[in-house]
C-alpha cells in the first residue's frame, strides 16, 4: 500500500508491503485484532479530545484570556496545572481553548476537502477518459507547490487567518483525497454488478449514488484519516509562524510562538502545547493506522 | 529516449508553476499596491510603484516582462529595502540550501541502515525502530526544535539557541549554529525514510530471486546490501524526492524557529510585511528547487532500475 | 557405486496454528540418485513438490522440520550450519527454478548474476569472473555473449533467461543439480531446447541432475529413471523405458492413460478420481492386485 509521505502528499509512490507504526511481528500478525486494536485507541484519544474542544468554554477553569499580573510566568500548581504563561494567562485553559481551534480547523479542512474530493474523483473514476484526464490534470496542478509553501502562498493572497489556513489546508489535500477516491472508483466500477444496474436502465447518477459511491468510500475515510494528522501538524506551523490563528484567539501553534522567548525560565509554557498537538495528531495516526489495516487492505489509499 | 524526455517533462511544470507564482499579487483583493506601500500610500507613490511593477499593462504583457526579466537575472527589488532581489536570494539561498541539504543527508545516514536493520533484524529490532518511526512522524518538528533548544541551549548550554555564521567565515561556528536546525529537521525525515526502506526492503526480500541468490550461495550480506537495496532504491529515492519538498516547508518554520537568514524566513517576513514582489520571487526559488530536484531524483532513479529507462513493465 | 544424493525415510512437516496436524508434505521418502544420471521425479502440482528439492539445499522456511537423512556424496546435509550450507549452495550443489525471469535480479546486469556466482565460491578476480561467465554464456547458447554481458534480464526472452540461470547455476561445476521445473513455463520448442541443453552439459561435465515436473513429456524426454510421487509419497521408481512400458502403481498407469497421446481414439480419456486418497492407493492390497493384472499402455515414446 502506498503511504503518505512527509506532508501527506506521497506523489506516485507504491510501496507495496505494510508498513505498521507499531510492532506487529509479521508472521504472526492477526489483522484483525491489530486493527481493532488501533481504531480502539486513536478513537478514544479523539472522542476524549473532541469533548475537550467541544466542551472547552465550560471546562476551563479560566477565561484563557484572562490577564493576572500576579501570576506571570507562574509554575505549574493545583489551580494552573499547566502553569501561567508571560501575561499570566492560565495555560491549562489557553491549551483546551487552542486544542478546539486546532481541531475545529484541520477536520474541517478535511471534511470539506473530502465533500469536494469525492464527486470529483467519483466523476474521474466512472466516467474516465477526458472527463478524467481535465479533472486529474488540474488537480495535479496543485501538487506542483509543496504543502507549505502552497499554504503560505494562499495567506499571502488572502491574508492570515484560520479561515484562510481551513481554505489552504482543504485545497492541498484535494488531489490527494480525489485521487484515492478515483481510484477506488475505478476498482468497483469494473465489477459486474455496476454493469448489470446500468443494463437495467439505470442512470449514471444514479447508478454512481447508489452502487459505485457507497463501496468506494472506504480507502478515502482512511485517508482522511490519515491525512487529519497532518492537517493538524500544518496548522499548528501555520499558527506558529504568526500566519494562521491570529491573535488573541488562542492556538497551539501560537502558543508555542509565543512561548520561545521564556523558554527557558519557564519551559511549561512550551512544553503543554506541544504535547496536545502530538496527543491529537497520534490519536488521528492511530485511528487511520487502523481503518487501513481494517478496510484497505489492498492499499489503494495512499 | 528517457534521459533526454524526462527533463522536458519539467519545462511545462515549471510553466504551470510560474504562471501560479506570477499570479499571487494579481489575485490579492483590493489593490495590492496601496497594501504594500501602507502608510506611504500617496497618490504618487501608489502609479508609480505599479508603474514599477508592471501592473497597469495587459496581464500577458505583464506576464511576458516579469518572465522575460527573471530570464535575464533581474528579480526585481524588494519593497522594503529596496534591494536588489537578485542579491538577496544569492545571499539566503545557500543557508537554506545547507539546512535542507544537510538535515536530508543526515535523515538518509540514519534512516536508510536503520530501515534495512528493521527489514531484516529480529523482534526488537523492529519494535524499537517501530517507536522511532511512530514518534518521529507525529511529533511536529518544529516542537522538537523548541524541546532541543530547551535541553541543549537551555540546560545545557553547550549549543546557541539561534543565529548564523556563514561557512566561510567561519566552519566551526557555521556548524555549531546548523546541529540543532538541522538534527530537528533531520530526525522526522529519517523516520520516514526508514519506514520506506523498511517497507521497500522487506517487499524485495519476499521476492522469488531472493530464493535462487539464496541457492546460489551468495552471503546473506551481500544478498541485503547489493540486491535487496538495490531493488529497493528506486522506491527510497523517490520518497526522497518528495520528501525534498516537505523539508523545503519545514525549513520555513525551522529557519525561524532558530533565526536561520534564509528563504524561508524572508518569505515569512515579506508576508507580513505585505512584500508582493519579494513573497513572489522566494516561492519562485523555492518551488524551483523542488521541481529541479524532482528531475533529479527521476533521473536517479532511471541510473538504478535499467527497466525505466527501457520503458520495460516493472 | 555410491549414491550421489540418497534420501532416507525422509519426512518433512510444516508447523501449523491449527490444533489437527496437517498430513506431512513429504512422508517417508527414500531413495537413491546414482552419480551421472538424470533423475526425473514425478509429482503433480501441489504443496510438497519443491519442498523435497528445498531441503535438499536447506532452503526451506522455519516452520519446516524435517526427519531422516539426506546425503550429498555421502555427506549428511540435514542439520548443517547456514555456513556450511552456503558454502555447498551454487558449489557443489545447483538448483534452478521454475520461471527464470523471478530468479534473475531485475537491476542486475544477467553477465554479473553469473560472475557473482563465480566469485562467491572461487577467490578471482572480478575481470576472471567476468570473463568465465561470458565463456559460460556462450556454452549455454546466448548469442553474442560478449556484448550482451552486461544487458538486464527484462531485454531476453524467457528461454533465454532460463539459459542464463543454468549458466549461473552450473558456473562452478556442481556435481549435482536440481532442477524444480526448469520448462513448465517455457513454450513447447524452447523446452526441447532446454531440455536438450541440460543434457549436453550433464555429458559434458558429469553432473548427476534431478529433475522435478509434472510432465511426463519432459520425462520420457532426458530422463535415465524416474520416480512417481503423490501426496508426499514415492509410489514407485523404475527406469524410463520400463515405467513407461509396465508402470506398476495403479497411478502410473492412470497418469500415463491420462496423457491424451497415449489415449486410444474415439474412446473416454481416463482421469484420476479425486477422492484416491494417499492412503488407498498405498495400500498393499491394491498393489499386489495391480501386480497380478499387469497390462500393457503403449505409451508414447
Amino acid at each position: 500500500m502506498a503511504r503518505p509521505a512527509g506532508d501527506g502528499r506521497g506523489g506516485n509512490v507504491t510501496l507495496h508491503a505494510p508498513a505498521a507504526p507499531l510492532a506487529v511481528p509479521v508472521a504472526r500478525a492477526h489483522p484483525r485484532r491489530t486493527s481493532t486494536r488501533f481504531i480502539a485507541v486513536g478513537l478514544a484519544i479523539l472522542v476524549v479530545l473532541a469533548i475537550i474542544a467541544i466542551a472547552a468554554p465550560v471546562i476551563a477553569p479560566y477565561d484563557p484570556e484572562a490577564v493576572e499580573v500576579k501570576r506571570v510566568l507562574g509554575e505549574p500548581i493545583l489551580q494552573h496545572p499547566f502553569g501561567s504563561d508571560v501575561l499570566g494567562r492560565d495555560v491549562f485553559s489557553r491549551v483546551l481553548f487552542g486544542l478546539r481551534v486546532s481541531l475545529l480547523v484541520s477536520v474541517s479542512a478535511v471534511l470539506a476537502s473530502t465533500a469536494l474530493a469525492v464527486p470529483l474523483g467519483v466523476l474521474a473514476g466512472y466516467f474516465g477518459r477526458w472527463v478524467d484526464t481535465t479533472v486529474s490534470r488540474t488537480l495535479d496542478m496543485i501538487l506542483v507547490l509543496p504543502a507549505m509553501l502552497l499554504a503560505i502562498t494562499f495567506i499571502a493572497i488572502l491574508g492570515p487567518g484560520s479561515v484562510v489556513a481551513a481554505i489552504a489546508i482543504a485545497v492541498i489535500y484535494l488531489p490527494i483525497l480525489a485521487r484515492v477516491m478515483r481510484a477506488s472508483t475505478l476498482v468497483v466500477t469494473r465489477n459486474e454488478y455496476v454493469a448489470g444496474a446500468r443494463a437495467r436502465g439505470g442512470s449514471h447518477l444514479r447508478v454512481i449514488v447508489t452502487h459505485v459511491a457507497p463501496n468506494a468510500l472506504g480507502p478515502v475515510i482512511v485517508q482522511a484519516s490519515v491525512l487529519s494528522a497532518f492537517a493538524l501538524q500544518l496548522e499548528a506551523g501555520l499558527s506558529f509562524l504568526g500566519l494562521g490563528t491570529q491573535p488573541p484567539t488562542p492556538s497551539l501553534g501560537g502558543m508555542l510562538a509565543d512561548g520561545r522567548d521564556v523558554l527557558i525560565q519557564a519551559p511549561w509554557v512550551e512544553i503543554f502545547p506541544g504535547l496536545a498537538i502530538v496527543v491529537a495528531v497520534l490519536g488521528f495516526t492511530f485511528l487511520g493506522e487502523g481503518l487501513l489495516r481494517a478496510f484497505d487492505p489492498r492499499g489503494v489509499a495512499e | 529516449m528517457f534521459v533526454l524526455r524526462r527533463p522536458l517533462l519539467t519545462i511545462p511544470v515549471l510553466f504551470v508553476m510560474s504562471i501560479v507564482v506570477f499570479l499571487i499579487i494579481r489575485l490579492v483583493p483590493g489593490d495590492p499596491v496601496r497594501t504594500m506601500l501602507g502608510f506611504r500610500a500617496t497618490a504618487a507613490n501608489v502609479i508609480e510603484v505599479r508603474h514599477q511593477l508592471g501592473l497597469d499593462q495587459s496581464l500577458l504583457s505583464q506576464y511576458v516582462n516579469w518572465i522575460g526579466a527573471l530570464l535575464h537575472g533581474d528579480l526585481g527589488t524588494d519593497i522594503v529595502s529596496h534591494a536588489s532581489l537578485a542579491d538577496l536570494l544569492a545571499q539566503r539561498l545557500p543557508v537554506t540550501f545547507e539546512l535542507t541539504g544537510l538535515a536530508m543527508l543526515v535523515a538518509v545516514i540514519i534512516g536508510v541502515p536503520l530501515g534495512v536493520r528493521a527489514a531484516t533484524g529480529g523482534r526488537w529490532v523492529k519494535r524499537l525502530t517501530e517507536g522511532f518511526v511512530v514518534f518521529g512522524i507525529s511529533v511536529p518538528d518544529f516542537w522538537l526544535g523548541i524541546m532541543f533548544v530547551l535541553v541543549f541551549a537551555g540546560t545545557l548550554v553547550i549549543l546557541p539557541p539561534s543565529g548564523y555564521i556563514p561557512f566561510d567565515v567561519d566552519p566551526v561556528g557555521n556548524l555549531r549554529y546548523m546541529i540543532l536546525p538541522v538534527l530537528t529537521l533531520a530526525i522526522g525525515e529519517a523516520a520516514y525514510i526508514l519506514r520506506t526502506t523498511r517497507s521497500a526492503v522487506t517487499s524485495v526480500m519476499g521476492r522469488p530471486f531472493i530464493t535462487f541468490l539464496r541457492a546460489k550461495g551468495i552471503s546473506s550480506r551481500r544478498i541485503i546490501f547489493g540486491h535487496a537495496l538495490r531493488n529497493a532504491g528506486p522506491s527510497i529515492v523517490t520518497v526522497i524526492g518528495i520528501q525534498v519538498g516537505v523539508l523545503l516547508g519545514g525549513a520555513i518554520i525551522i529557519e525561524t524557529l532558530f533565526a536561520l537568514p534564509g528563504v524561508g524566513r524572508l518569505v515569512v517576513t515579506a508576508i507580513n510585511q505585505r512584500n508582493y514582489p519579494t513573497v513572489q520571487v522566494s516561492v519562485l526559488a523555492i518551488a524551483t528547487i523542488f521541481i529541479v530536484v524532482s528531475l533529479v531524483t527521476d533521473l536517479v532513479v532511471g541510473w538504478l532500475d535499467p527497466r525505466v529507462t527501457d520503458g520495460a513493465a516493472t | 557405486m555410491s549414491a550421489m544424493l540418497s534420501f532416507t525415510d525422509v519426512q518433512v512437516r510444516f508447523a501449523s496454528d491449527d490444533a489437527v496436524q496437517p498430513a506431512p508434505a513429504v512422508g517417508g521418502v527414500s531413495l537413491d540418485v546414482q552419480p551421472g544420471e538424470i533423475f526425473g521425479i514425478v509429482w503433480e502440482s501441489g504443496s510438497g513438490k519443491s519442498t523435497l528439492a528445498n531441503a535438499v539445499l536447506g532452503l526451506l522456511p522455519a516452520s519446516a522440520a524435517v526427519q531422516g537423512s539426506i546425503r550429498v556424496a555421502g555427506r549428511e546435509v540435514i542439520g548443517l550450519s547456514e555456513n556450511e550450507l552456503r558454502s555447498i549452495r551454487g558449489k557443489e550443489v545447483s538448483m534452478i527454478f521454475q520461471d527464470a525471469s523471478a530468479s534473475l535480479d531485475p537491476v542486475w546486469s544477467v553477465g554479473d548474476q553469473v560472475a557473482e556466482t563465480i566469485r562467491a565460491h572461487a577467490g578471482v578476480s572480478g575481470r576472471e569472473a567476468k570473463s568465465r561467465a561470458i565463456a559460460l554464456m556462450n556454452e549455454v547458447g546466448i548469442p553474442d555473449a560478449a556484448s550482451r554481458y552486461g544487458d538486464a534480464p527484462h531485454r531476453f526472452s524467457g528461454g533465454m533467461r532460463q539459459r542464463i540461470v543454468i549458466a549461473a547455476a552450473l558456473a562452478n561445476s556442481p556435481q549435482l543439480l536440481i532442477a524444480d521445473e526448469p520448462t513448465t513455463a517455457l513454450d513447447v520448442t524452447i523446452q526441447a531446447q532446454v531440455l536438450q541443453l541440460i543434457d549436453t552439459l550433464r555429458r559434458q561435465n558429469g553432473t548427476t541432475v534431478v529433475l522435478i515436473t509434472h510432465d511426463l513429456g519432459v520425462v520420457a524426454q532426458i530422463c535415465d529413471r524416474v520416480a512417481v510421487m503423490y501426496g508426499g509419497t514415492l509410489l514407485e521408481v523404475a527406469a524410463t523405458a520400463e515405467l513407461f512400458a509396465r508402470p506398476q502403481h495403479p497411478y502410473t498407469r492412470a497418469l500415463l492413460a491420462a496423457n491424451p497421446a497415449g489415449a486410444p481414439r474415439g474412446r473416454r480419456l481416463p482421469v484420476i478420481p479425486a477422492q484416491w486418497s494417499v492412503e488407498s492407493l498405498c495400500a498393499a492390497e491394491v498393489l499386489r492386485a495391480s501386480a497380478a493384472t499387469t497390462e500393457r499402455v503403449d505409451a508414447d515414446e
